[in-house]
């Protein structure tokens, strides 16, 4: 890999956010909008609910931290749908960059672009509800990183598709981070889940990564383990979105769909 | 840069989209792709790009086979231009124009743009968004960007579709000019047979998938005994499998 290419790829989208304030307050407002929607839920169950009862914010916090899971996720596709959207795909592809220069940009510019909406939604949440996500502490670091190699995995995957069966397979790539979302166990523990199901979530690193994040603030204890095993999960996952990435080009290559996506 | 192209097929469906074809291009001559819509002139040039996976043959550009070479490294010293394909409409001319110097490693980046500004009249327009120009300066801009790494092999789909006769010849002017002044092998698939005479020293001619004639325009006009490459496209396309 060439850090000079991947860096003009990054480029290419940091060009087109900062050529463009309305994107950035449209990358701003969602996570926004989140934190008010999830603060007002989390202060009337805090007052309301026994189990909550103990620690403040807890919803809030697994709010701010899927929304980074989703921003992550979405900041993928859409970054690969752009390509798409304004027709640069078959120049991007007789460009002399590898299929795994063009996954890193998109990796690395998808956490900017999520952390530019995170950041100030998590720095909202402390006046406004009193709610820090950074309590959490340092095993914070651990959970963003296990939502973050996820939701590029939900990214490669999502754009592997829009490869195979071209831009039709857009709204899928909307509708995709919802599939997840009821067996993540975000808001929820795991045993609400009926039991088949449970099996299914453990094998996802959301379970691990909000289980996790509830223990630390409810019992304030920190359980590597667990932390470890989501990051393992997460990053099998990504190695097998990579593979499914090089199969749908090489697909793309045979079908002949590269030089006339966009049309 | 010379291209070789051996018995290259590509099959989409059961249907030959490229059947069995046979080409060379010598080092900096220019050649003209002609055909009717659907006779695989994209295809053709999707393959030598690397996009299209070829069903059978090989395409060897310098000794090279790109099928078994690294692809990057053959890329690197080529470049594309179609009105079909688009760069970043949000972004500046300057930055699309930046990205694309970067991915083809350009060496002196900011003085290869500003060249290209003043040889394709870009000056004026540098600074606003691509998707806010005319069609004939995002054609120059298209043309720019496939210039950006001073190109040994330049592919051109229709470079002059959908412009004015003006810019349609300043294009074709330029494009002249540039060959003139450096070291490049062109393949210009048109449907403009004057733009094809003015600027190719050979044609190929295709038809549903097969080469079915190739010399120069001269040699290809005489041999269907019509008056100049016009009318000699016309009585290929519409004879029924003529082959040469």
């Amino acid at each position: 890999m060439r850090w000079h290419k991947i860096y003009a790829l990054c480029l290419r989208h940091i060009y087109l956010i900062s050529n463009s304030l309305p994107r950035i307050i449209d990358l701003i407002y969602w996570p926004t909008v989140q934190i008010f929607l999830w603060g007002f839920i989390s202060k009337f169950f805090t007052l309301n609910s026994e189990y909550y009862s103990n620690t403040v914010g807890i919803i809030l916090t697994a709010a701010i931290l899927y929304d980074f899971l989703f921003r992550v996720s979405i900041s993928y596709n859409i970054m690969f749908l752009e390509e798409i959207w304004s027709r640069n795909f078959t120049n991007l592809f007789i460009a002399p960059i590898k299929l795994s220069e063009m996954i890193a940009s998109l990796t690395i510019t998808a956490v900017f672009r999520s952390l530019i909406g995170l950041i100030p939604a998590a720095l909202l949440a402390i006046p406004l509800f009193g709610v820090s996500v950074f309590k959490i502490g340092v095993p914070l670091l651990a959970l963003l990183l296990s939502l973050y190699i996820f939701g590029v995995t939900l990214g490669l995957l999502v754009t592997s598709g829009l490869l195979r069966f071209g831009p039709s397979f857009e709204n899928i790539a909307w509708a995709s981070l919802f599939f997840l979302a009821p067996l993540g166990c975000i808001y929820y523990p795991v045993e609400i889940l009926p039991l088949s199901l449970q099996i299914i979530a453990k094998g996802l690193p959301l379970v691990h990564v909000f289980e996790e994040m509830r223990n630390i603030l409810l019992n304030g204890t920190v359980n590597y383990i667990e932390i470890f095993i989501s990051i393992l999960i997460s990053i099998a996952y990504f190695i097998f979105g990579v593979i499914i990435f090089y199969v749908a080009y090489s697909g793309a290559r045979i079908r002949g769909t590269l030089i006339n996506m966009g049309e | 840069m010379s291209i070789h192209i051996k018995n290259l097929s590509k099959k989409f469906n059961q249907i030959y989209a490229v059947n069995n074809i046979n080409l060379s291009i010598s080092t900096n001559k220019t050649v003209g792709l002609l055909g009717p819509n659907g006779c695989g002139k994209t295809t053709s040039i999707g393959m030598m790009l690397g996009l299209i996976k070829p069903t059978s043959g090989d395409i060897i550009i310098q000794n090279k086979n790109i099928n078994t070479f690294e692809r990057n490294e053959l890329l690197s010293i080529m470049n594309f231009a179609s009105p079909y394909v688009e760069l970043p409409k949000k972004l500046s001319v300057k930055q699309n124009l930046e990205i694309y110097g970067r991915l083809y490693g350009v060496k002196n980046l900011s003085l290869r743009v500003n060249e290209l500004a003043e040889d394709l009249n870009l000056k004026d327009f540098l600074n606003k968004k691509t998707g806010e120009l005319s069609s004939g300066q995002k054609n120059r801009v298209s043309l720019a960007k496939s210039l950006i790494n001073k190109p040994e092999i330049l592919l051109l789909d229709e470079p002059t579709a959908s412009l004015d006769p003006d810019i349609g010849d300043y294009v074709r002017s330029y494009v002249q000019s540039y060959k003139s002044k450096n070291k490049v092998t062109i393949l210009l698939a048109s449907h403009n047979m004057a733009e094809v005479e003015r600027l190719c020293d050979s044609v190929i001619m295709m038809k549903k998938g097969k080469i079915i004639d190739q010399g120069t325009s001269k040699e290809i006009i005489s041999r269907h005994g019509r008056a100049n490459l016009e009318e000699t496209f016309l009585k290929i396309v519409r004879s029924k499998d003529e082959m040469a």
